[in-house]
């Protein structure tokens, strides 16, 4: 376990895995009263190792539950999931858990847990003796930025922000290759995201870690991913590629309309030096296009 | 308050035997109840028989089940364990919802995270089920034990002592002083049990702390 | 086993069924008391808890009342009542009353605080009367509520119908108290068996209630 603790403190954690879906379908049985229900349909899908992916769709596009298929939260009807070419079906689902980060929209936290304690969370679980957990815990307060006088609170007694941050160090406290962010930011307001999303892009540059993004903001897509998935109902890929590729070249009308490319918002994409802006129909950047040059 | 004064003795005894009588009903309600809550809240077929059967038990007066109780048991009617056995009963139908709707009122968005975060099953009911139902369990419990002191009383009349013993002395001797110091002595005691249980809570849930 | 062959052959002997101190006489006393003081109870704390549901003002009674309902022994009340009073039916009736009150109260007043703000806003918004406000949105929506107050009152008032014999008020309790005082266990066995079945029994009417007004409620939240 002591080996454990201080292969973390290494910041660049060996290879990052890559992760790959295939043919995934998951369907929901129905009940007495109500029809069963598709969630996602054949999806065939691969996240590059080391790169930020964001899964981008609106309610009913299946995109919580496929990232929820790779730590196994949800059982695939057919089809599997891949972590660097293995099938995840074969492996412990509790263990494999451990092994890989997960950040949820607010109340992820345990309440009745200090700050210090949800970050250890992980750690602990592993068999590691609480002092080093600490010890590692207030690493990750100072990686995310959190102050350490924030360690003795209790996640109601911090802001809508500090709570996303925690979020995230206990996410990394077990140094996993592989995080799964399900709209962590959804609940805080823009400013206190527009923060925390700089942070994600950092930390995964920093760590070299594969992350894999949900949301149905097209602009924080648009701001964080290497590679961003527009999936239509049920899981069904509109199109796959970089931020600029979505907006030059939109696949279809629906990619188009779900960027906002329509007459409606009117966006496009200004070369601002050497840096890509996505501008709205009234010239006003709206975010930053990730990509080379960051 | 003369009354009072002259019979110190007396009352300071009743308040020992309902004690004895209470705590141990109250204390018992609680570690059944939290097993068969917790069963009826993970699996739906139980919630209909234990909460019906809760019901049901609760709807039983307390007098014919404590007469009921020595023809089951083989015990006197005199006995006190049939008053224990009643009131750990009534403490059951009550506290088994509560055990129930407190576990199902726990933020489903902390569970799935505990899951995700790789709890087993077994470590996450007594890691974060549990501690996180803590603050809907204690109020279930003081409900239980303030209704229980209150109840122990109907016992005096088949002769078994408590603080009820006051009633029927004072009502048969006429004595209105030693009537009305049951009433109050039966309430304070209710409110100390309920005190003490709350500071149970305060020193197990710090968490909680200063949310009700 | 064979104490309850015996208590049921105490029921079913003729002999003490019929009379002014038979088992029909004895359970229609039981019922009156029921009757009577849940109705008194209702007559005063549900136009009470629809006020202070309604106003908001007074919320301190009800947790009083409901908290004090908890922690007061019956037996006390139904003794000192009596005490006063002497013995009669005036005294259980008294006490009854009193007992059932804090159990309709906080139904009808619970039933008025757990509809939304925002239903009770829409109606106000759409042009309702106060009155019109109480009567065609928070009374049917309080509904369940209410009946479940008014099951609380009732079984209370059953199970401590029975006491009332020991202060000379007839009812159920009376063979109970006999029995006790003849060392007749078959006796007291048969009318806990009586005051258990009259309890179950109004138990199922109220649960039949509680269900078409669920039903009800239903429907109306549906809409």
């Amino acid at each position: 376990m002591a080996a454990d603790i201080s292969a973390a403190k290494a910041q660049h954690a060996p290879h990052a895995p890559s992760v790959r879906f295939e043919h995934l379908t998951k369907t929901y049985p129905g009940g007495s009263r109500r029809p069963a229900t598709i969630a996602v349909e054949d999806v065939t899908l691969s996240i590059p190792a080391g790169s930020l992916t964001v899964l981008v769709g609106s309610s009913g596009s299946g995109k919580t539950t496929l990232l929820r298929t790779v730590n196994r939260m949800v059982t695939p009807t057919s089809g599997r999931v891949l972590i660097d070419d293995n099938d995840i079906a074969g492996l412990d689902a509790v263990k494999l858990r451990r092994t890989i980060g997960y950040v949820m929209q607010e109340s992820g936290l345990l309440p009745h847990r200090k700050a210090i304690d949800n970050i250890a969370t992980v750690p602990r679980l592993n068999g590691v003796k609480k002092a080093p957990a600490h010890e590692r815990a207030y690493e990750l307060m100072d990686l995310v930025g959190l102050d350490h006088q924030l360690a003795a609170r209790y996640p109601a007694e911090l802001s809508g922000g500090q709570q996303q941050r925690v979020g995230v160090a206990r996410a990394l406290a077990a140094s996993p290759r592989l995080l799964l962010m399900d709209e962590p930011f959804g609940a805080v307001d823009p400013i206190v995201r527009a923060d925390l999303q700089r942070e994600v892009r950092r930390l995964q540059y920093q760590l070299g870690i594969t992350i894999l993004f949900v949301t149905h903001d097209i602009a924080e897509a648009l701001t964080l991913g290497d590679k961003i998935v527009v999936l239509a109902q049920k899981g069904r890929i509109a199109q796959e590629g970089t931020g600029a590729e979505l907006l030059t070249h939109p696949a279809d009308d629906f990619v188009a309309n779900f960027l906002g490319l329509d007459a409606g918002r009117g966006l496009h994409l200004m070369n601002s030096d050497g840096v890509q802006l996505v501008m709205d129909a009234d010239e006003r950047p709206i975010g930053r296009l990730s990509g080379p040059g960051r | 308050m003369n009354w009072l004064v002259n019979n110190w003795p007396t009352v300071w005894q009743a308040l020992w035997s309902h004690l004895l009588l209470a705590v141990p009903a109250i204390a018992l309600s609680f570690v059944l109840s939290v097993p068969l809550g917790w069963v009826a809240y993970r699996y739906r077929w139980s919630r209909f028989v234990l909460v019906t059967g809760s019901s049901l038990i609760y709807a039983l007066p307390s007098l014919p089940l404590l007469v009921v109780l020595p023809a089951i048991l083989g015990t006197s009617v005199r006995s006190s364990l049939n008053v224990v056995v009643a009131l750990t009963a009534y403490g059951i139908a009550l506290m088994v919802r509560s055990t129930a709707d407190a576990l199902a009122a726990i933020n489903t968005d902390t569970v799935t995270s505990a899951t995700a975060l790789g709890y087993s099953p077994i470590k996450k009911l007594f890691a974060v089920e549990l501690p996180l139902a803590g603050p809907g369990l204690l109020a279930g419990i003081r409900v239980v034990a303030v209704s229980t002191v209150a109840l122990v009383t109907v016992s005096a009349v088949l002769g078994i002592p408590s603080l009820g013993t006051l009633f029927t002395d004072g009502f048969q001797r006429g004595i209105i002083a030693e009537i009305i110091t049951g009433i109050v002595g039966t309430a304070l005691l209710a409110v100390l049990v309920d005190r003490v249980l709350v500071a149970i809570g305060w020193l197990l849930l710090p968490w909680a702390r200063g949310r009700s | 086993m064979n104490y309850f062959v015996e208590a049921f052959a105490w029921i079913a002997d003729p002999a003490h069924r019929t009379g002014p101190d038979g088992i029909w006489t004895r359970l229609g006393q039981h019922l009156a008391y029921t009757l009577i003081a849940t109705g008194a109870a209702a007559l005063i704390g549900i136009p009470l808890g629809y006020w202070i549901g309604h106003t908001g003002r007074g919320k301190g009674l009800i947790v009083g009342a409901t908290g004090a309902a908890r922690a007061l022994p019956t037996l006390g009340v139904l003794t000192l009542i009596a005490l006063f009073t002497g013995v009669g039916v005036g005294a259980p009736l008294a006490a009854l009353s009193v007992l059932a009150l804090p159990s309709v109260l906080a139904g009808a007043y619970a039933g008025l605080e757990a509809i939304p703000a925002p239903t009770i806003d829409a109606a106000r918004a759409q042009g309702m009367s106060e009155w019109q406000l109480l009567s065609r949105v928070e009374i049917p929506l309080g509904l369940p509520h209410l009946i479940g107050g008014l099951r609380s009152a009732t079984l209370q008032v059953v199970a401590t119908a029975t006491l009332v014999a020991y202060v000379g008020g007839g009812g159920l309790g009376r063979f109970l108290f006999l029995g006790l005082k003849t060392q007749d266990y078959p006796q007291m066995l048969a009318a806990s068996f009586l005051a258990v079945a009259l309890a179950i029994a109004g138990e199922i009417c109220f649960a039949v209630l509680a269900r078409i007004a669920g039903r009800r409620h239903h429907a109306l939240s549906n809409r």
